[in-house]
């Protein structure tokens, strides 16, 4: 079976700048694959000539078995893109974009109508369909962004940086919004600086830098590179920490550091804004 | 053919967003015309008074067929400013990651600039016959001349894709919204160039707005401003250069955008 993503020795050059530099990248249907890299890397440059958008200089890239070059409306057909920046219609309502999309995509009113009406519920925006864009928070406003990208259920999605500038509510949602995608057959390219956003969300991670492929595994295999695993001992608040440890020690383990850890803003900010959103 | 079907649709699709825009936000269009409105009243009445025609005639009924040509021209704000809103935000991104033509994404902005455009027009031409302009040629004549204003309109509309194109950013924007001011005066939108020192008419009447508006003047029966003894290559051909100055700009910037439509990929 071909994969949903196959690239070959990727070049791009902008002027003297090269913002890849023989990249090759095969993403498995089914999976999320996390591209990680620091900013510059070239993970933009990447999903944006994986997307048609960008023309590539040498290389090859297969979108769902299209060649990007000799078969972009094929390779469209394909995919779902959720660039950067949110690129939805703030004037319009969130539905009124949903079908706008949809019927640029071909389908007809009726039917890019009920496809509208069916993503605002699966992700949580029927209250806000008939609201202008402009008055929804970050995170709902990625989510039709990411809905809009869903239309015709595409064989593959790209996630161009999709948490960057959300909150950790809408983070939460984003990530979750992933998961759903994935169950229901869409294979997801995303793009992160974030390490723990990959190790969340992705089956398979490719670390870039300076356009070309670092690393590449699953995040445990990732992290094993690093000396294998540390197991975590974590008790209830309130535990008597020094009878903990002098079982430990009295058990034979020694080398047992204690330290305590209190709940990180995220889980502070998701508690107070429970409800509120 | 059904390519061709496709890409109509398309674009009608994206014209009808704009007048989506307007109905939740009718504030932007009415601005425009109230701005039109404005120019008229402020010229018509405030400066009027103080100009003398060459050739005689009455003031407004020369002014309103300039101020007409000068709201065509003034459009090109208009386009450029949806064509870099929508570039900016990743919108012209995601239409062309569409599997849709290519052409519909500036086709649909022309559709839905001159559905405004005729409509401005019509809230000026009738507010101009209430303050007393009048019409004295016939409805051939209005129809032709009306013709001629949004073949005006869709010269500068090319220019606004192009440069909405090209220059992404919102200085290239406020850059062209101070120039249209000396590029709009410099013509003989306002003043007869007649009354210019003579190098200053000769360019005024190189400027295509004041091919439109002279040629409007003459099929609406307005006053021209020039005495009939000078004539010149403005007012003899105006109906010819009103038709071929927006031809030019056609044929320059129609290639011009979609060539910066395809860079948006390099």
């Amino acid at each position: 079976m071909t994969p949903p993503l196959l690239a070959r020795g990727l070049r791009k050059r902008y002027g003297a700048t090269t913002a890849l530099d023989g990249l090759d990248l095969e993403v498995a249907a089914g999976h999320v694959h996390a591209l990680l890299g620091p900013n510059g890397a070239g993970k933009s440059t990447a999903v944006r000539i994986f997307a048609t958008l960008t023309r590539l200089d040498e290389g090859e890239v297969l979108v769902a078995g299209h060649d990007v070059r000799r078969r972009p409306k094929e390779v469209r057909r394909a995919i779902g893109l959720v660039g950067q920046a949110t690129a939805v219609d703030e004037v319009l309502h969130g539905q009124e974009n949903l079908e706008l999309f949809g019927r640029l995509l071909g389908l007809h009113r009726p039917a890019a109508r009920a496809r509208a009406d069916e993503l605002l519920e699966r992700f949580g925006l029927t209250e806000a369909a008939r609201r202008p864009v402009a008055t929804y928070s970050g995170g709902m406003r990625r989510r039709l962004d990411i809905a809009a990208g869903l239309l015709l259920t595409p064989t593959l999605l790209f996630l161009d940086e999709p948490t960057t500038g959300l909150d950790p509510r809408g983070r939460a949602e984003v990530w979750s919004m992933v998961r759903d995608v994935v169950a229901t057959g869409t294979t997801v390219l995303l793009t992160t600086q974030h390490l723990d956003e990959a190790d969340r969300l992705a089956d398979r991670i490719t670390v870039i830098g300076a356009g070309r492929v670092i690393a590449e595994g699953i995040a445990a295999k990732l992290k094993s590179r690093l000396g294998g695993d540390q197991p975590v001992l974590t008790l209830a608040p309130g535990a008597d920490v020094e009878s903990a440890r002098r079982a430990l020690t009295d058990a034979g383990i020694d080398d047992v550091e204690v330290g305590l850890r209190q709940p990180s803003l995220d889980d502070v900010f998701l508690h107070l804004t429970e409800g509120a959103a | 053919m059904t390519t061709l079907l496709a890409a109509t649709r398309e674009s009608w699709l994206l014209t009808e967003r704009d007048l989506r825009h307007w109905r939740r936000e009718p504030w932007t269009p009415v601005f425009g015309v109230a701005f039109s409105v404005m120019l008229v009243l402020v010229f018509g009445y405030l400066f009027g008074g103080a100009v003398e025609l060459p050739g005689g005639g009455d003031y407004l009924a020369y002014l309103l067929p300039g101020m007409f040509a000068l709201s065509m021209m003034f459009g090109i704000e208009t386009t450029m400013a949806a064509m870099t809103a929508d570039a900016r935000k990743g919108i012209t991104d995601r239409f062309r990651s569409l599997p849709m033509s290519g052409v519909a994404v500036p086709l649909g902005r022309a559709g839905a600039d001159l559905l405004s455009s005729a409509l401005q027009l019509a809230v000026l031409m009738v507010g101009g016959l209430l303050v007393g302009w009048r019409v004295d040629g016939g409805a051939g004549a209005v129809v032709v001349g009306v013709a001629l204003l949004l073949w005006l309109r869709l010269a500068v509309l090319w220019v606004g894709v192009f440069l909405g194109l090209t220059f992404r950013v919102e200085g290239a924007l406020m850059a062209v919204q101070v120039l249209v001011w000396p590029v709009g005066f410099l013509s003989g939108v306002i003043v007869p160039p007649e009354t210019m020192p003579s190098w200053l008419a000769a360019l005024a009447d190189l400027n295509p707005v004041s091919a439109t508006a002279a040629a409007c003047r003459d099929l609406f029966g307005n006053p021209t401003g020039t005495t009939p003894s000078t004539g010149g290559l403005l007012a003899d051909h105006a109906l010819l250069l009103a038709l071929a100055w927006p031809a030019v700009f056609i044929a320059v910037f129609v290639p011009l955008s979609a060539r910066a439509y395809r860079r948006l990929g390099a």
